[in-house]
């Protein structure tokens, strides 16, 4: 059986250790060679960013979020011990683990580390779908020749790299398809490679739980719950029509992904489909103007980003969240799409004025999606806002100011609020 | 109650009140339509809480009374049922359902309460007044394209109809816009229309009214209170809420200075603008207009899938002008025309253009430039 060692990259024929380094770190397996479609999930990555950044931190646990009031982004793995989760209120993460460090997210920080890796998984192959800034799939299929190696010799080189050039911990699943290598970079975590060959793939998944797969939620788990399926060997009990009925398009997907089969291609760049900022505030607040602050900071960041990607689009959203944590938000379609902050808060603030809803509010968010490109937006002015064009110009002014002396070098006063 | 009644007369009565309802309704009642048979006539009636429409026709009553039933699907059966057939429609009061007989075609719906259904509270209106079918038709035929869909501008969402002073008198004007462009049509003032309030029809008013418009020579009569709007013609009566909200100062908008003159046929025009956008697939088309001497460029550039140019012969005697539109409104505005040459007014690239049929300024279009 082939095998590999994942430190020093040696190749030989099964072993518990390296022949050469006599490291334990070996991944055997009969199609190591052959398969090509792999996932890569840095380690509790803004944690690792921090450690990185910060060697004090490294022995201690660390949460990455926000503020008291806010929610665990990351937690490192010596956090996760003691049963800190993402997602989880960060009042209730720091009574698991009250010795915690907790840091504040450095997106930035993190954009610009996650676009080194891009580069070092660019060397790999121009098919790379990233899923977010620590993950992404990678096709290697046909470029064994090129690097005169097998893909999962080349992915064990990029999680070394990773970790000496940038000392961020990934971990890699490979397999023959998106959905079974997305599943595998999970089993073996942190710094895992876990492989998933083609004559393995119905014994492991037949007694898996469905909420494997990516995209079950709370909501589909409960529909597939009344439908008696909990685990993979119920659904290949079931006739593919009969989950088409019972589940749409779905259902298809479910007999498909029953067998391990998934045809969805690594697509280099998904396109983007929303561009949206939001703000967990300190304390809730019900005070217009306040909010009014926050509507038009959120907007200009939203409009900051659409501009630095020459996008634009036409559906502006506003995402309300009450103090008793129920959500509203509250739509609109433009007639023409905008990059511009300025619109983007005018409609905002429109669709804040409308809900007519008193708050408190913890939390504010912009939206806008519908994208297109720049090219096609903000072309034609409005007969009834014959301002319009000027407070486009004076953006656009702005926005020259801010290239040159940075990006606090001109505000508006509502920004202060 | 039951009746009986000719299926093409039933047909147009329920399907007047399959539109008015509503489609994505919460509230059971408001999917049906109220039938109420008495002496020689049964009235069917449907409402969305803002609109209302009652239609009489002559029916044969045999025993009267009232039931409410879904409105789409007494819609269906009516529609697919035989021309010229005999429709007899009955229930006992006591088993909740409206048996429908046609030939030897049974059915048998579910209905809800008479009481439960909700009717408009009649309001008193401050003007009434009557005016021809047509004249009312052209008012919003020409107007309603330009009603914005922009939910945020809810005072945008229709027409506004209010009395206005123009060269030799008072008439009666419809203005509608979405900020990109406006339609501003006028009529002889009605008799009695002096004192009207101004109101915003809303759109699907609007939609629902135009049905009732066809017959040229049909007297609507016309009430209008601060709230609410009612047309009517013997048969029908719609009665709609307005948009509470203020419509902006529109005459602001109209551009009064412009002096640079094209006058173009409007049927090759709206043709050519069609041609040439054909080769972009954005939804904002961008048109470009290069005049100079009686000659019309109309030009398209879209990088990503071609270009097209096509000349025109024009009137056109005033200095060069590069200026671009969206192809759609071009086009909009551009069909709108019917008798005579389409004039266009231009001042700059940059500012809103006016365009009217020949010298009659009873209607008048303002349309937004686009930057090319």
């Amino acid at each position: 059986m082939p095998a590999l060692c994942r430190d020093c990259l040696t190749q030989f024929d099964a072993g518990r250790r390296c022949p050469s380094c006599r490291s334990p770190r070996v991944l055997a397996h009969p199609e190591l060679l052959d398969l090509s479609i792999a996932h890569m999930d840095c380690d509790a990555f803004y944690a690792s960013v921090e450690k990185r950044e910060n060697p004090e931190l490294r022995d201690k646990p660390v949460i990455v979020g926000g503020g008291h009031r806010g929610v665990v982004s990351t937690a490192c793995y010596i956090a996760r011990i003691k049963g800190v989760r993402s997602a989880m209120p960060m009042f209730k993460a720091l009574e698991l683990c009250p010795e915690a460090v907790v840091v504040k997210g450095r997106m930035d920080l993190y954009v610009e580390v996650s676009r080194r890796i891009r580069a070092m998984m660019e060397e790999l192959t121009p098919a790379i779908e990233p899923l977010s800034l620590d993950e992404a799939f990678l096709d290697l299929s046909g470029t064994h020749r090129l690097h005169h190696a097998p893909p999962a010799v080349m992915l064990a080189r990029l999680v070394r790299r990773m970790e000496t050039e940038l000392g961020i911990t990934g971990s890699i699943g490979l397999s023959h398809n998106k959905f079974l290598a997305k599943v595998a970079s999970d089993l073996d975590k942190p710094r895992g490679f876990s492989v998933i060959g083609k004559a393995g793939t119905a014994e492991f998944l037949r007694d898996q739980p469905v909420r494997l797969i990516w995209g079950v939620g709370q909501a589909t788990q409960a529909s597939l719950d009344a439908a008696g399926i909990r685990t993979f060997a119920d659904l290949l009990r079931w006739d593919q029509r009969d989950l088409q009925a019972r589940f749409g398009s779905m259902g298809d997907r479910l007999w498909h992904l029953a067998r391990g089969e998934d045809h969805r291609r690594v697509r280099r760049d998904a396109p983007m489909k929303s561009i949206s900022n939001e703000t967990t505030f300190h304390d809730d607040t019900a005070n217009a103007d306040v909010l009014d602050g926050h509507i038009w900071r959120l907007a200009e960041k939203v409009s900051d980003r659409a501009k630095a990607k020459g996008q634009a689009g036409r559906t502006v959203t506003l995402k309300l969240k009450r103090h008793d944590h129920r959500i509203l938000t509250r739509r609109t379609t433009l007639r023409e799409a905008t990059q511009m902050a300025d619109r983007l808060y005018r409609t905002a603030r429109a669709l804040y004025d409308e809900a007519k809803e008193p708050g408190p509010f913890r939390l504010l968010g912009v939206g806008l999606s519908d994208l297109t490109s720049a090219d096609n937006a903000d072309l034609s002015g409005d007969l009834l806002d014959p301002q319009a064009l000027k407070r486009a110009e004076a953006e656009r002014a702005t926005d020259a100011i801010r290239a040159r002396f940075g990006p606090d070098a001109i505000l508006k006063g509502r920004a202060l609020r | 109650m039951k009746i009986s009644i000719e299926r093409s007369a039933l047909l147009r009565a329920v399907g007047q009140a399959q539109s008015v309802v509503e489609r994505r309704n919460t509230i059971p009642i408001l999917a049906n339509v109220l039938i109420e048979a008495d002496g020689d006539s049964a009235s069917f009636r449907a409402t969305d809480l803002d609109i209302e429409v009652i239609d009489k026709i002559n029916a044969q009553v045999i025993r009267a009374g009232a039931t409410t039933v879904s409105a789409v699907m007494l819609h269906d059966i009516v529609r697919k049922l035989p021309d010229g057939a005999l429709v007899e429609l009955s229930d006992d009061g006591a088993s909740g359902r409206l048996t429908v007989q046609a030939g030897r075609a049974h059915f048998q719906l579910a209905t809800l309460p008479k009481e439960d259904f909700p009717v408009m509270a009649s309001s008193e209106y401050a003007s009434n007044f009557s005016a021809p079918a047509g004249m009312l038709r052209r008012l919003f035929d020409k107007s309603r394209f330009a009603i914005s869909t922009e939910e945020t501008r809810y005072y945008l969402n229709g027409v506004y109809m209010h009395v206005s002073d123009a060269e030799g008198g008072k008439v009666l004007r419809c203005v509608a816009t979405d900020g990109h462009r406006l339609a501003r049509i006028d009529a002889a003032l009605p008799v009695g229309a002096d004192d009207m309030p101004g109101v915003i029809v809303p759109r699907k008013t609007v939609t629902e009214l135009r049905k009732l418009l066809d017959d040229d020579d049909a007297k609507i009569a016309v009430s209008v209170s601060e709230t609410k709007v009612r047309f009517a013609t013997p048969e029908i009566m719609l009665t709609s809420k307005v948009i509470d909200g203020t419509f902006p100062d529109y005459t602001r908008v109209i551009p009064t200075g412009n002096t640079k003159k094209l006058e173009v046929d409007a049927q090759e025009f709206a043709q050519a603008v069609d041609r040439v956008a054909t080769v972009s697939s954005e939804r904002s088309r961008a048109v470009k207009m290069q005049l100079d001497e009686d000659r019309l460029i109309l030009s398209v550039n879209a990088p990503d899938s071609g270009n097209a140019e096509e000349e025109l012969a024009v009137a056109y005697g005033d200095e060069k002008l590069e200026i671009g539109f969206n192809a759609k409104y071009l086009l909009e505005i551009a069909s709108q025309v019917d008798r005579e040459n389409a004039v266009f007014l231009f001042n700059s690239s940059g500012d809103p253009t006016l365009m009217r049929e020949g010298n009659d300024t009873s209607a008048v279009y303002v349309v937004m430039p686009m930057r090319v």
